[in-house]
C-alpha cells in the first residue's frame, strides 16, 4: 500500500560543506524489500533516516505513497525503524516497549494487548513479555525491536543494519526470518547493510551506494550479472572481481590486454573510448567463479603465489605471465597447485565485462 | 566477575587503609562520640562541672517548642532549595542539551557559581535583596510588592532559599547534564518515531532514564541544605526574623556557643548526625536498587 520515492535527494549536514547524499532518484515499489548496500560512510544510513524524517532533506523531495513528507515529522510519515543497537527503551518491559507506540496512538487496551501478543507469538517472544531488555540476548532484543517495529502496522519499515551485532550464525538465521516476515506482512522495506551476502538474499532489488551516489539499482542477480559500474562490480562478489587494464581494437570485437593477450567479444563494443577516438583505454572485469582451467589452449597463463583451499573450491593467487597484473580464480573442487606452478585458464566471451576507464560505466554492446 | 584483589602480603591492606582509617578517626569518630557523650550530660554555663542526666537532653529538645519549629522550618527550607535547584538546573540542562553539545571548556565554567563560598552568596542575594538600596526589592518595589525581609519571616524564608539554591544550580546542572549525555540519541529517535512529542519523550523517557541521577542529586541538595547553607543564613538572616530561618544547624550553633547549653546543643547534633546517616543509608540502598536495567 505504499511506495517510497526519491527525487534527486540530496544532503548536506549542517555545518559542513560536503554533500552526503549527492541527488538520489529511485522507487521503492509497495511491498518492495530494497537493500541499501555500500561500503562504510556512503551515506547509507543518511539516507533511511531522511525517509525516517531524523535527517532533514537538504533538497529534492521524498515522497511516500505519493505523499510529499520533505516537511512531515517522524510520527506523521506512519514508518517503524530497527535500529542497529535496538534502541529498545531499557527501562520497559518487553511489553511495554512494544506497546509504547500503541499507547501514544490511544488504541484501546485490549487491542493493544491483543497486538502485541500477536507480534510476539510471530517472533517467539511470549516467555519474555514481563523482563526488561537488559535481561535479554542479544537475538531476543533484535526480536523485540522487529516486534516494536510490527505491531504498528506501519506503511514502511526501515532497518538500519539490524543484525550487525548478532553472531554470523544467528545472523544468517535472523536473515531468513525478516525475510519471511517481510513477504508475509507484505509491508515495504527499505534495509541498510553493508553485508553483501545480507543484501543478495534479502533484496528484492539493491541500490549500490558508492559515495552519495546510487551506482545501481537492480534486482540481486543482475547486479552480481550485470554490474553498472566497476564499483559495484568490484565490491559485489567474493572474492573481488579481478580487474585487469586493456583496450578494444578490431572495431569493438576484441579487447587486448596489456601485454597482448587477445579476447575475443560476443558483439562489438560501440560508444565509449571508441567513439572518442582514443586509444580505446578500458578496463576489463573477470569474475574469479569464470575461469576455467584449460591447461591446453588457455588464453590467460599464470604464475600461481598462493592456493587457499576451502574444500569445495579452491581458490588460485597468480600473477599474469604476459603483465604481472595479479589475478585470483576460484576453481571447485580441489586445485592442488604449488606456489610457482603455470596454469592456463579461459574465460568465456560472454563473461567479460567491459567498463570506460576513467567513467567507470559499464561498456556494452 | 571476580573483583576480589589478592595481596600477598597480608599486612598490606591494613597499611593501605591506615590513614583513611586516621582521619575517619580523629575527624568524624572522636568528635562524634564526644558529641554522643555531651548529649548525655548537663553542663554548668562556665564548664567546670558537668552530670549525668541520661536521655534528659533528648526529652527536653522534643518539647521544646523552639526546637519543633527549627525541625519544620528546616524541612520546607531544605525541600524548597532541593525543589528550586533540580527543577532550575533540569531545565537549564535539557535547554542546553537540546541547543548544542557544549564544547567542555565552555561547560566547566558553568559549575563557577559552585566555587562561591556560601557566605559570599549569601551576601550577594542579600544586596540584591537590601530593601532600601537592593536592584532586586526596588524592582519588586515597582510591581507592588513591598519587600522587606528583616521583618517578613516568609520572605526572610524565600531570600535564603534562593541565595542557597543558587549555588547549588550549577552543580545539578552539570550532572543533569552528564545524565542527558549519557542517554542514547537513538532512544529519543525512537520514541520520536513511535509518535512520542517532545513533552512525552521527556517524561516518558528522559526523566525515567536520569532518576539514578536525580535521586542522587535530591539526596546531595538535601544534605547541602541540612548542613551546608549555615554559612548563608548566617549572613543573610541569622535565623530571623523571629526564628523564621533558624534550621536545624543553625540551632545548633545558636544554643551551643550562644547559648551556652552544650548538653542540648549536643543533642542536638546527635539528632542531625542520625538524619545524616538514614539518608546515607537510604541512598545506598536505593542506588543498588536502581542501578540495574
Ligand atoms: N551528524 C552528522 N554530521 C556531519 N556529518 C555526518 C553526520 N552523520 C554522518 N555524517 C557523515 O556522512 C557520511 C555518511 O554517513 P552515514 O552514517 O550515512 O554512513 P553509512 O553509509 O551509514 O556508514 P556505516 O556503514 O559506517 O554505517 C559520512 O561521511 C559521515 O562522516
Ligand atoms: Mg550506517
Amino acid at each position: 500500500m505504499a511506495e517510497v520515492s526519491f527525487q534527486a535527494v540530496g544532503k548536506t549536514y549542517p555545518g559542513s560543506r560536503t554533500e552526503v547524499i549527492k541527488g538520489i532518484s529511485a522507487r521503492v515499489a509497495d511491498g518492495e524489500l530494497m537493500v541499501l548496500l555500500g561500503p562504510s560512510g556512503c551515506g547509507k544510513s543518511t539516507l533511511l533516516r531522511m525517509v525516517a524524517g531524523l535527517e532533514r532533506i537538504s533538497r529534492g523531495t521524498m515522497a511516500i505513497n505519493g505523499r510529499i513528507v520533505n516537511d512531515l515529522e517522524p510520527k506523521d510519515r506512519n514508518i517503524a525503524m530497527v535500529f542497529q543497537n535496538y534502541a529498545l527503551y531499557p527501562h520497559m518491559s518487553v511489553f511495554d516497549n512494544m506497546a509504547y507506540g500503541l499507547r501514544i496512538a490511544r488504541i484501546p487496551r485490549a487491542e493493544i494487548r491483543a497486538r502485541v501478543a500477536e507480534a510476539a507469538q510471530i517472533l517467539e517472544l511470549t516467555p519474555f513479555l514481563k523482563r526488561k531488555p537488559g535481561q535479554l540476548s542479544g537475538g531476543q532484543r533484535q526480536r523485540v525491536a522487529m516486534g516494536r517495529a510490527i505491531v504498528r502496522n506501519p506503511q514502511v519499515f526501515l532497518f538500519d543494519e539490524p543484525l550487525s551485532n548478532l553472531d554470523a550464525k544467528l545472523r544468517t538465521q535472523m536473515r531468513v526470518e525478516i525475510k519471511k516476515l517481510q513477504t508475509r506482512l507484505g509491508v515495504t522495506s527499505l534495509y541498510v547493510t553493508h553485508d553483501q551476502a545480507e543484501a543478495m538474499t534479502l533484496a528484492d532489488r539493491i541500490m549500490v551506494i558508492n559515495d552519495g551516489v546510487a551506482e545501481q539499482v537492480a534486482p540481486p542477480l543482475e547486479v552480481y550479472r550485470r554490474p553498472a559500474s566497476a564499483f559495484v562490480a568490484g565490491f559485489i562478489g567474493t572474492p573481488a572481481m579481478n580487474f585487469l587494464a586493456g583496450r578494444l581494437c578490431g572495431d569493438g570485437r576484441a579487447v587486448e590486454l596489456a601485454g597482448g593477450v587477445r579476447l575475443g567479444l560476443p558483439a562489438p563494443v560501440a560508444g565509449g573510448p571508441m567513439a572518442g577516438g582514443t586509444e580505446g583505454a578500458i578496463t576489463v572485469g573477470i569474475r574469479p567463479e569464470s575461469l576455467r582451467l584449460d591447461n591446453g589452449h588457455g588464453d590467460l597463463a599464470v604464475a600461481v603465489d598462493l592456493t587457499e583451499m576451502l574444500g569445495a573450491d579452491s581458490v588460485v593467487h597468480g600473477r599474469l605471465a604476459d603483465n604481472g597484473s595479479t589475478l585470483v580464480a576460484r576453481l571447485s573442487g580441489i586445485v592442488p597447485a604449488r606456489p610457482g606452478d603455470r596454469l592456463r585458464f579461459t574465460i568465456a566471451a560472454d563473461a567479460l565485462h567491459l567498463f570506460d576507464t576513467t567513467s567507470g560505466r559499464r561498456l556494452d554492446a | 566477575m571476580q573483583k576480589r584483589v589478592l595481596f600477598h602480603n597480608p599486612w598490606l591492606p591494613y597499611v593501605l587503609l591506615a590513614p583513611q582509617i586516621a582521619v575517619t578517626l580523629v575527624f568524624f569518630i572522636w568528635p562524634a562520640s564526644q558529641a554522643i557523650l555531651q548529649s548525655v550530660l548537663l553542663e554548668d554555663p562556665f564548664g567546670l562541672s558537668s552530670q549525668f542526666v541520661g536521655l534528659e537532653n533528648f526529652q527536653r529538645l522534643f518539647a521544646d517548642p523552639h526546637y519543633l519549629n527549627s525541625l519544620r522550618v528546616t524541612a520546607v527550607f531544605s525541600i524548597a532549595v532541593a525543589l528550586l535547584a533540580l527543577t532550575t538546573a533540569l531545565v537549564l540542562a535539557v535547554m542546553a542539551d537540546r541547543a548544542l553539545r557544549f564544547a567542555v571548556g565552555y561547560r566547566t565554567l558553568l559549575v563557577w557559581p559552585y566555587a562561591v563560598a556560601p557566605a559570599v552568596a549569601g551576601v550577594l542575594w542579600l544586596f540584591l535583596f537590601n530593601p532600601t538600596i537592593g536592584i532586586l526589592a526596588y524592582l519588586l518595589r515597582g510591581v507592588g510588592i513591598s519587600w522587606n525581609h528583616y521583618l517578613d519571616g516568609g520572605q526572610a524564608m524565600l531570600l535564603v532559599v534562593i541565595a542557597a539554591a543558587w549555588k547549588q544550580i550549577s552543580y545539578n546542572f552539570l550532572f543533569f547534564l552528564a545524565g542527558l549525555a549519557a542517554i542514547p540519541r537513538t532512544l529519543i529517535e525512537a520514541a520520536a518515531i513511535d509518535g512520542a512529542g517532545p513533552v512525552r519523550r521527556f517524561w516518558t523517557i528522559v526523566f525515567p532514564l536520569l532518576s539514578p541521577t536525580t535521586f542522587f542529586l535530591v539526596v546531595i541538595n538535601v544534605v547541602y541544605a541540612f548542613f551546608d547553607t549555615f554559612g548563608t543564613i548566617h549572613a543573610v538572616t541569622q535565623g530571623g526574623p523571629a526564628r523564621a530561618t533558624e534550621i536545624l544547624v543553625y540551632k545548633v550553633y545558636r544554643d551551643g556557643f550562644i547559648g551556652l547549653d552544650l548538653g542540648g546543643s549536643a543533642a542536638q547534633s546527635v539528632v542531625l548526625m542520625a538524619i545524616v546517616i538514614g539518608l546515607t543509608v537510604a541512598q545506598f540502598r536505593f542506588i543498588e536498587r536502581r542501578i540495574q536495567y
